[in-house]
C-alpha cells in the first residue's frame, strides 16, 4: 500500500477518541493524476517536462531542440553551466506553458541532482528549490542514471521488476539488476570508454562530425558487419565489466594502416563492423546477466538505446530465449526532463520527499542517498 | 633539464608510468596529457589513480563528463577537454577551483585548453612509434622549478632501466593488470 504526506497529515490531526474516517479508496487514488515538473541540467541539455501520473508526457522541452533565437536570441550552448542560468527560466516556463499547466498546479517537483557537472546540477537544482520552497509543494531529487530507466515506464507503465537494464550513453554504460523499485545493483560498468564515447570517438577518427553516433549507424546500413574483425573487450570475461578502449585503438590503428598504404578507406564496412563488435558486447554481456539473474525483462535506456542495430540484436537473442526487450522511443533516450519527471513521480508517491539541504552530487552513482 | 622521454611497450606499462610518477604529485598539482586518440591517456591517469589509492577500474575516460573526481590519498580531478569546440567552454567548468585546490588536477587534451594553465604544471606527451606497435614514446616536460625538480627524481628512478622489466615487475601494486 502506498501513502504519501498528505494521507498522513490527515491522521496526524486526529485525536484519540475522535472517530477516523478516511475516504474509502483515499490511500490508493490520491495523487494518481499528480502533475510532476521535471527538471535535468546535469551536462548539455536544459530541460524541463511536465508528466501527468508518471505516464502522460504533457510538454518535454529540451534546450538544445528549442529555437533558442525565438526564446532568447541567443546562440545554442554546447557545454555551459552558465548558460544553464540563462536557459532554465525560459524552458520551465514553456514547459508549464505547453502542458497548458500553471506552477499552482505542480504537485512536485523532481529535479536531477547527480550525477553530473556540479556547476550544472547546481542550476537546475536551486531552480526546483527555490520554486518548491515558494510553492510549498514537495521537492523529489532524482539521479540521473535512474532518470534514464524511467523512460521506459514513461512508455510502458506495466512494467514490473525484477528487471536487468542497459543503460548505454557517450557517458555511461552500466548494466543494472533491479529486483525492487528503487533499487539497483549495479552489475557491470565500463572500465574505459563509454559504448557511444567509442563510437563517437571512431566517427571522428573516419572524419565524420562529432558526436558521430548516429552517422556510424547510418553508414553501417549499407557496409559488411564481418568484413573487419575488430576485438570484442572482455566479451570472454567472468565479468559484466565493459571495456571499448581497446577497439578504439584498434580501429584507429587499422585507418592508419590503411591510410600508410594509400588505400582508400572502406568506411561502410568500418562502421559495420565497428557498430557489430561494440552491439556484440553489450548483448551478450545483457543476456548473460538476464540469464544469471533468472530476469524475464530486460531493459535499454541512454543515448545509444536508439541504436537500431542495437535494439535489433538484443531483441533476437532475448526473445529467443523467451524474454522481452523495451526500449524508449528515439525523444526520450537522449537526456531530458519527462524521464526525470517519471522516476520523481514514482518517489513521490511512494511518500519520498528531499530535504531542503539537498546538493549536487557530481559523483553520484546509483544506490547512494 | 628540458624534457625526459621514456619508452612504454604497452597498456600496462604506461598505467606503471603513472603509478611512479603519482609518488611526487601532492595538491595543487597540475598535468597536462598530450597525445592523439588510442595513445593512453587514459590508462596513464589510471597509473596516477592506482598509486594514489584509488580502485582504478572506476577511473574512466571523462570525455562526455568532463570531469571526474575521485577520492583517495590526494583527491584527484580527471579533465577531459576533448570535445569542447571552443577554448571558452572551459572558463564555465569553474576549473580555477580545482587548480588552486587540495587535489591534482589532470586534463587529457591539456593541449586544447594551454591558454588556462597556471605558470607551472607537468605536460605528459603520449606517442604512438608507429602503427600497429603498441610502443609509445612518452616525454615529460617541466614548466616552473617545482616540475623541474620532480622530473630530476622522476630520472632517478627511471635511468638506464629498461623500463619495461624492471617497473612491471618492481612496482607490481601500481600496476594490477
Amino acid at each position: 500500500m502506498f501513502y504519501d504526506a498528505d494521507a498522513l497529515q490527515i491522521i496526524g490531526n486526529w485525536k484519540w477518541g475522535e472517530p477516523l474516517t478516511i475516504k474509502q479508496g483515499f490511500l490508493e487514488t490520491k495523487g494518481q493524476d499528480s502533475l510532476v515538473l521535471g527538471i535535468e541540467t546535469s551536462c548539455d541539455e536544459t530541460a524541463a517536462s511536465v508528466v501527468r501520473g508518471g505516464r502522460e508526457v504533457l510538454s518535454n522541452i529540451i534546450a538544445s531542440q528549442v529555437d533558442l533565437h525565438r526564446l532568447y536570441g541567443g546562440v545554442v550552448p554546447e557545454i555551459a553551466s552558465r548558460k544553464h542560468i540563462e536557459l532554465i527560466m525560459p524552458v520551465i516556463d514553456l514547459a508549464l506553458k505547453e502542458a497548458g499547466a500553471s506552477l499552482q498546479n505542480i504537485d512536485a517537483i523532481a529535479v536531477t541532482y547527480g550525477p553530473g557537472l556540479v556547476g550544472a546540477l547546481l542550476v537546475g537544482l536551486s531552480a526546483a528549490k527555490a520554486m518548491a520552497l515558494a510553492l510549498e509543494c514537495p521537492l523529489v531529487g532524482i539521479n540521473h542514471i535512474e532518470g534514464h530507466i524511467y523512460a521506459n515506464f514513461l512508455e510502458y507503465p506495466e512494467l514490473e521488476p525484477p528487471l536487468v537494464c542497459l543503460t548505454v550513453s557517450g557517458g555511461h554504460t552500466d548494466l543494472l539488476y533491479i529486483d525492487t523499485f528503487g533499487h539497483y545493483d549495479i552489475l557491470g560498468r565500463t572500465r574505459d570508454d563509454a559504448a557511444g564515447e567509442a563510437f563517437d570517438k571512431i566517427a571522428r577518427v573516419l572524419g565524420l562530425n562529432y558526436p558521430g553516433g548516429p552517422e556510424i549507424a547510418r553508414l553501417a546500413r549499407s557496409g559488411d558487419p564481418k568484413a573487419i574483425d575488430f576485438p570484442r573487450g572482455l566479451i570472454q570475461a567472468d565479468t559484466y565489466d565493459f571495456s571499448f578502449s581497446g577497439l578504439k585503438t584498434a580501429a584507429i590503428n587499422y585507418v592508419h594502416n590503411m591510410e600508410q598504404r594509400g588505400e582508400d578507406l572502406p568506411i561502410a564496412d568500418i562502421a559495420a563492423s565497428l557498430q557489430a563488435a561494440i552491439v556484440d558486447v553489450l548483448v551478450t554481456k545483457t543476456v548473460a546477466a538476464a540469464k544469471a539473474y533468472g530476469v524475464q525483462t530486460v531493459l535499454l535506456s541512454g543515448g545509444v538505446a536508439a541504436n537500431e542495430a542495437l535494439r535489433r540484436e538484443l531483441s533476437a537473442v532475448a526473445n529467443a530465449l523467451g524474454m522481452r526487450v523495451y526500449y524508449p522511443s528515439p525523444v526520450l533516450c537522449t537526456d531530458n526532463a519527462a524521464m526525470i519527471a517519471c522516476a520523481g513521480y514514482y518517489r513521490y508517491r511512494r511518500g519520498e520527499r528531499s530535504p531542503w539541504d539537498l546538493n549536487a552530487a557530481p559523483n553520484l552513482r546509483l544506490g547512494e542517498v | 633539464m628540458r624534457s625526459l622521454t621514456v619508452w612504454s611497450n604497452g597498456p600496462g606499462e604506461t598505467q606503471a608510468l603513472g603509478c611512479i610518477l603519482s609518488q611526487w604529485l601532492s595538491g595543487g598539482d597540475v598535468i597536462s596529457l598530450v597525445g592523439d586518440l588510442g595513445a593512453g591517456k587514459t590508462i596513464f591517469v589510471k597509473g596516477i589513480a592506482a598509486g594514489l589509492g584509488i580502485n582504478d577500474s572506476v577511473v574512466t575516460s571523462p570525455t562526455f563528463s568532463l570531469i571526474h573526481e575521485y577520492t583517495g590519498r590526494v583527491p584527484l580531478y580527471h579533465f577531459d577537454a576533448y570535445r569542447l569546440e571552443r577554448q571558452e567552454e572551459w572558463e564555465d567548468l569553474g576549473y580555477e577551483e580545482y587548480f588552486r585546490g587540495s587535489g591534482i588536477s589532470v586534463v587529457e587534451w591539456g593541449n586544447l585548453v594551454a591558454d588556462y594553465f597556471p605558470k607551472e604544471y607537468l605536460q605528459v606527451e603520449l606517442k604512438r612509434e608507429s602503427v600497429p606497435d603498441d610502443r609509445r614514446q612518452i616525454t615529460f616536460t617541466p614548466v616552473g622549478d617545482r616540475y623541474r625538480q620532480l622530473l630530476r627524481q622522476l630520472e632517478k628512478e627511471v635511468e638506464h632501466a629498461d623500463f619495461g622489466d624492471r617497473y612491471i615487475h618492481g612496482h607490481r601494486k601500481c600496476c594490477p593488470r
